[in-house]
């Protein structure tokens, strides 16, 4: 075997064009799916310029928002717009940056016209060279009021990215050790030995 | 001294009539999980779980490995329903390198899937059968498991760790003469998880033990973000089989199993009638397949997604189980976030135990469809 970590199957099957025609991107941004705009332009009505419309795909819209607003418009997104659970909340580095991205992927179970839809609610928090879990600037607002099901999320990113939640009412650890005195262990910069 | 100890380790004051204990992580009773609970007498004043001895950092294993490698180990977290917890990473790494998938390969993936929600659907049921001191509840579910996993292990190669799903369809071809064994042994399975109806799910003494503990009411479920068996015995209808079809199982006839009561009974029953419906999806996806044709698209060496995150979700034994990815035009992802039904079931523990009598903490606990490996991840 070589090393190469590539996929051959022995019997290779059907063409397959992975990259659609140019034209073919163009005329797809164009057409962007009516319901999930809705979403959007409603979320713009209401925010204006304070909030940013990443991405407008089927099925999934992205608003980016700065740590000043995020709970204003979360509040609006649950009470207006449905929304009433979070399904995931994930950190993501970017130490070129200097910022970490906190991504919320809200749905509705009460609504079922949203049943398909997912709402990516994204901020960023100020990073630390040398990180004080807790005690630097890399603060976050917390949702939990708003959104209860994020009570746990919150707590495995204040851990493994050293985010702090304020307002969160059991900033503990969560799945890490107790005596943990490293990196939180999912940024960046905490490298696995040997790789 | 307290606040020179590390959060978790320092010793809480408790009054005269309040007893702390800890259950597990050694305990056969709460897995590899540690259950902090104060009693009061008989009674639980306050319960906090302790997740994490199992933890084993997939998530940053992910991001050193490419899209191909990350395979094997993705699927670790829950190796008995191992083709649902890769599903929606395949589906994600397809999204984002655009590839498009053959229509036997989708079958071929949902009776995979299926296959699998049973074989985990019964360990669980195992589990829960010894919990609640009913051995021959272990036995049974442990024993019919086997005929499931020998048609797996004839599909895949492997009894539990398929790593069967790829991007762009699936690794191998099903094997001469499947489709006749698969629809025997399925019907013969069906046959017998019905007979556990006599012996367990209409046995006075489970429902005397199991019915009206652990209330989870629809308004709480929906507020704490619960999902699948937990969310539907609550009386809240979701199931993304049925809510965001993927692949083929808009095609396919079945039903969602609801309840109203949401007590530890109805979480228990509600995996029970999915493998009953699994069954069904099972005979009419080999009905509807293809009966040739390709089952996988060739991918470039080391593939590369574009400047994108995806987001994708499936509904697997234990409820919604999504997975984040985030690619900056490398061979590796860059951020690889699993969102488990599991993780997001332990949320409703503290609150269903707090009022509840200690000795009803193992059926409340497992009828979460609780499975601690896959909530460390």
């Amino acid at each position: 075997m070589s090393s190469e970590p590539n996929e051959e199957p022995v019997e290779a099957s059907t063409e397959v064009n992975p990259k659609p025609t140019k034209t073919g991107t163009v005329e797809k941004e164009v057409v962007l799916p009516a319901f999930e705009k809705g979403i959007a332009d409603k979320i713009i009505e209401k925010f204006g310029t304070r909030t940013k419309v990443a991405f407008v795909k089927p099925d999934r819209v992205r608003i980016d928002v700065s740590r000043d607003d995020v709970k204003e418009v979360a509040t609006f997104l649950r009470d207006v717009m449905n929304f009433d659970h979070a399904e995931s909340v994930s950190g993501v580095d970017y130490p070129q940056d200097k910022q970490i991205e906190v991504v919320y992927h809200l749905g509705s179970y009460t609504d079922s016209s949203l049943s398909r839809q997912i709402l990516v609610l994204t901020t960023r928090a100020q990073r630390e060279e040398n990180p004080i879990p807790g005690h630097d600037a890399t603060k976050l607002p917390s949702l939990r009021e708003i959104f209860y099901s994020v009570e746990f999320h919150e707590r495995e990113i204040f851990e493994m990215f050293g985010v702090f939640f304020d307002g969160h009412p059991d900033n503990r650890r969560l799945l890490l050790p107790e005596d943990w005195a490293d990196l939180p262990p999912l940024r960046k910069d905490f490298a696995i030995k040997g790789r | 001294m307290n606040t020179e100890l590390p959060p978790g380790l320092a010793l809480q004051k408790v009054d005269e009539r309040i007893m702390t204990l800890n259950v597990g992580p050694q305990h056969p009773g709460s897995g590899h999980m540690r259950i902090i609970v104060q009693i009061d007498g008989d009674f639980i004043v306050a319960c906090d779980p302790d997740p994490g001895y199992v933890h084993r950092g997939e998530e940053k294993m992910a991001e050193y490995r490419n899209y191909i490698t990350n395979i094997p180990h993705l699927e670790r977290p829950v190796i008995h329903d191992s083709c649902n917890i890769l599903y929606p990473y395949v589906l994600g790494v397809e999204e984002l390198l655009g590839i498009e998938v053959p229509e036997r390969a989708k079958y071929i993936r949902v009776i995979a899937s299926e296959l699998n929600r049973c074989v985990y659907t019964m360990y669980w049921l195992a589990i829960y059968g010894i919990f609640l001191g009913h051995s021959t509840m272990f036995m049974w579910p442990a024993g019919d498991r086997e005929l499931l996993i020998d048609l797996l292990e004839k599909m895949t190669g492997a009894r539990v760790t398929h790593a069967h799903f790829v991007p762009g369809g699936v690794r191998n071809d099903l094997p001469p003469n499947f489709e006749d064994v698969c629809l025997r042994q399925v019907n013969y399975f069906e046959k017998r998880i019905k007979e556990y109806a006599a012996i367990f799910y209409d046995n006075p003494i489970l429902i005397a033990r199991t019915a009206n503990t652990g209330v989870l009411s629809r308004e709480d479920a929906i507020r704490l973000g619960t999902t699948g068996s937990v969310l539907r015995a609550s009386g809240v209808d979701y199931d993304l089989r049925k809510k965001e079809p993927y692949d083929v199982y808009e095609e396919l006839d079945f039903e969602t199993n609801v309840l109203k009561e949401g007590d530890s009974y109805a979480r228990s029953k509600i995996p029970w009638l999915d493998m009953l419906e699994s069954c069904k999806i099972i005979r009419h996806a080999l009905q509807k397949m293809p009966k040739s044709g390709s089952v996988r698209v060739k991918l470039k060496p080391n593939p590369k997604g574009g400047d994108a995150s995806v987001y994708k979700r499936v509904e697997s034994g234990r409820g919604s189980l999504g997975c984040y990815i985030v690619s900056d035009k490398k061979p590796e992802p860059y951020r690889v976030k699993l969102s488990v039904g599991s993780f997001r079931n332990l949320i409703a523990l503290p609150y269903l135990l707090k009022g509840e009598k200690l000795g009803n903490m193992p059926s409340v606990y497992w009828s979460l469809n609780y499975w601690p490996v896959e909530a460390d991840r």
